[in-house]
């Protein structure tokens, strides 16, 4: 008798098969958009993490300021200057390299083209301290950062956009009056985690960057590298110490910088993401919510027909207990259905967003587990509480229901 | 014939709602069938007829009373036992067909099968069989949907003969169709009382079918007005 209620479900099923579509939709909709969003959101978050990761356990940035990472204002901060850079990399003998960083945007010019993009001043340091490798060309000469000449190192963003396909090396760009001779041309990185383009800049010599772009003498970022085997905590109380001292800061005074290792700025940035991430969480929250509502609506609107088919199944002999269990079975089979539908979905559409946004597919089985029970409750629950309170009428109650 | 009475009342009553809107549906009706009895059951509007009819097919249960069938007080049945009790011995006719939307008409006269736990080849011939005998071989495919009032009254009548049930009770089986189809109707229900000894139970409001029955039940608020012998069980 039981294979004969599963029998009755399903052909109940595909009798109703329009009412059956429209529950299995609800469910593979809210179960399918909670495990897309939060696998591309944790795929994010790791990558942040890695990306940053990549650049190196032993890279310290000094920045101006306070809380700068998190958005503090950059207005009122005064900033470090080329000496005090190379300060650093004299008086402290685990900072292998020290880079000086200035950059602001522009907009660069090549014949009929232009770009918007990240100026930044520097020196040699900088592409050895950020692992950049050269594609095409050549670095800046000593005699170029010593005297500012307008050269320039372009990432391949920049380089595409200006000369598309032909060799961006000899030829001069021009950003606003400046007119500056390319003479490198970096190897991709690719995409950060961000989406955000690592390509997309256009590096000069720190004294170009100063006299022809921004006009003061201003280092907004030092960029450090230490030796290896350098003890982090111990580097960073003594370059903390050293620009106390640069900067004349009181013991009981708050330091107008901060010193930050990768660790840091990963763990802020994956905050970042993971706020992301709990934002996407969210919605599809909401979307697995309204996808309950409209089992609940399907379920409730079609109780008056169902109420009448269960008091002919009962006026023909069946058993309450036969009718109920096959709704149940019929909500279960549903539930099922969709749920393995959304959880498909649902990780086709993290691959194809992870894909698309350059981050690892990380299926999280906590998140596909909570999904898929959420909607299987909701659809066992509304599928069969009314089909409940069907089976105690009376039959004829059950027959006449409106 | 049997002599005790197949369906035996004693002194129902079945109130609806409580305090002053109590309304009595059955008041103190008794009321004795035999087997291979026709009785229809008349009255106006609100009479209890159909009531009495629900009561009889324990789709209702009685506010008060006793009620045999074929000797077992039925209100000492469990839910699942009446459930039993219908799908052994009984069968239904509705004025509203009450057949399963987008099921087809073989599909329809199988379910009381199904829950008879027939299997499914012979479930399937005899469901055949009874749409033949009622005339709609032809449209064993069809859904509701799809026949005519007349043709899906007389699915109703092929799932409720299907089981071969002991009484049928039909509840107004002709109130929403004409009076050509009314006669088919009433022929099927005769041939089933006359050939196939089921005692059938009919409520309805027209005189013109009443004549079919060979009993005659009247009842007037819930009371039972009169009871006329017609003419002898065939």
């Amino acid at each position: 008798m039981f294979i004969e209620t599963i029998r009755l479900a399903i052909e109940a099923i595909f009798r109703n098969a329009f009412r059956s579509f429209l529950t299995v939709l609800g469910i593979v909709i809210g179960v399918g958009s909670v495990i897309a969003m939060v696998t591309v959101g944790e795929g994010s978050t790791y990558q942040v993490t890695a990306d940053v990761e990549k650049l190196g356990g032993d890279i310290v940035m000094v920045l101006p300021g306070q809380g700068a990472m998190q958005g503090g204002s950059m207005g009122a901060v005064q900033m470090f200057e080329l000496n005090d850079n190379d300060q650093l990399q004299e008086e402290l003998g685990f900072v292998e390299l020290a880079a000086p960083i200035a950059q602001t945007r522009r907009r660069v010019v090549f014949g009929n083209e232009n770009w918007n993009t990240e100026i930044v001043g520097t020196d040699n340091r900088y592409f050895t301290a950020a692992k950049w490798e050269l594609g095409r060309g050549r670095l800046f000469e000593a005699g170029e950062i010593k005297s500012g000449r307008p050269v320039c190192v372009i990432g391949e963003t920049v380089s595409d956009e200006l000369f598309g396909r032909a060799n961006p090396v000899g030829e001069t760009i021009r950003i606003k009056s400046l007119s500056c001779e390319v003479i490198g041309l970096t190897r991709s990185k690719g995409a950060s985690t961000f989406g955000s383009d690592q390509d997309d800049f256009v590096i000069m010599p720190l004294k170009t960057f100063h006299q022809r772009i921004a006009g003061d003498s201003d280092v907004s970022v030092m960029f450090l590298a230490l030796r290896d085997g350098t003890n982090m905590d111990m580097a960073k109380r003594e370059i903390t110490a050293l620009m106390q001292e640069i900067r004349k800061i009181g013991p009981r005074e708050e330091d107008d910088f901060e010193v930050m290792d990768m660790a840091e700025i990963a763990s802020i940035l994956a905050g970042i993401t993971g706020v992301l991430t709990g934002l996407l969480a969210a919605v599809a929250a909401i979307s697995l919510l309204v996808g309950g509502i409209g089992i609940m609506n399907i379920m409730l609107v079609s109780v008056t027909e169902r109420t009448r088919e269960i008091g002919i199944r009962l006026a023909v002999g069946a058993k309450s207990s036969q009718v109920l269990t096959q709704f149940l079975v019929e909500a279960i089979v549903l539930s099922l259905i969709g749920g393995l539908i959304g959880v498909a979905l649902g990780l086709g559409l993290g691959i194809l967003g992870a894909r698309w946004l350059a981050v690892p597919f990380i299926p999280s089985v906590t998140t596909i587990a909570l999904a898929f029970c959420f909607s299987a409750a909701v659809g066992i629950v509304f599928g069969f509480f009314p089909a409940r309170r069907a089976a105690g009428l009376n039959p004829i109650d059950a027959l006449r229901h409106e | 014939m049997v002599d005790h009475a197949l369906i035996s009342l004693q002194s129902i009553s079945r109130i609806y709602g409580l305090g002053d809107a109590k309304v009595k549906a059955l008041d103190d009706v008794s009321l004795a069938i035999r087997s291979g009895e026709f009785v229809a059951v008349m009255g106006p509007s609100g009479s209890g007829k159909s009531t009495a009819l629900n009561v009889i097919g324990s789709l209702d249960t009685p506010t008060s009373g006793s009620y045999l069938f074929d000797g077992v007080e039925v209100a000492g049945l469990t839910k699942d036992q009446r459930a039993l009790l219908r799908r052994h011995y009984l069968g239904f006719i509705f004025q509203g067909y009450n057949l399963l939307a987008r099921t087809s008409a073989l599909h329809n006269v199988e379910l009381p099968l199904i829950y008879k736990g027939v299997r499914p080849a012979q479930r399937r011939k005899t469901a055949i069989d009874v749409l033949e005998r009622v005339g709609l071989g032809e449209r064993i495919h069809h859904d509701p949907s799809e026949l005519s009032g007349g043709q899906q009254q007389r699915v109703a009548i092929a799932r409720a003969m299907a089981t071969k049930p002991r009484v049928i009770l039909a509840d107004e089986p002709t109130g929403n169709l004409d009076s050509h189809m009314s006669r088919d109707i009433m022929e099927v229900l005769v041939e089933l009382n006359e050939r196939d000894g089921m005692t059938i139970v009919m409520v309805t409001h027209e005189h013109d079918m009443a004549e079919y029955a060979q009993r005659l039940v009247w009842m007037v608020d819930g009371r039972i007005d009169s009871d006329t012998q017609m003419r002898e069980a065939a």
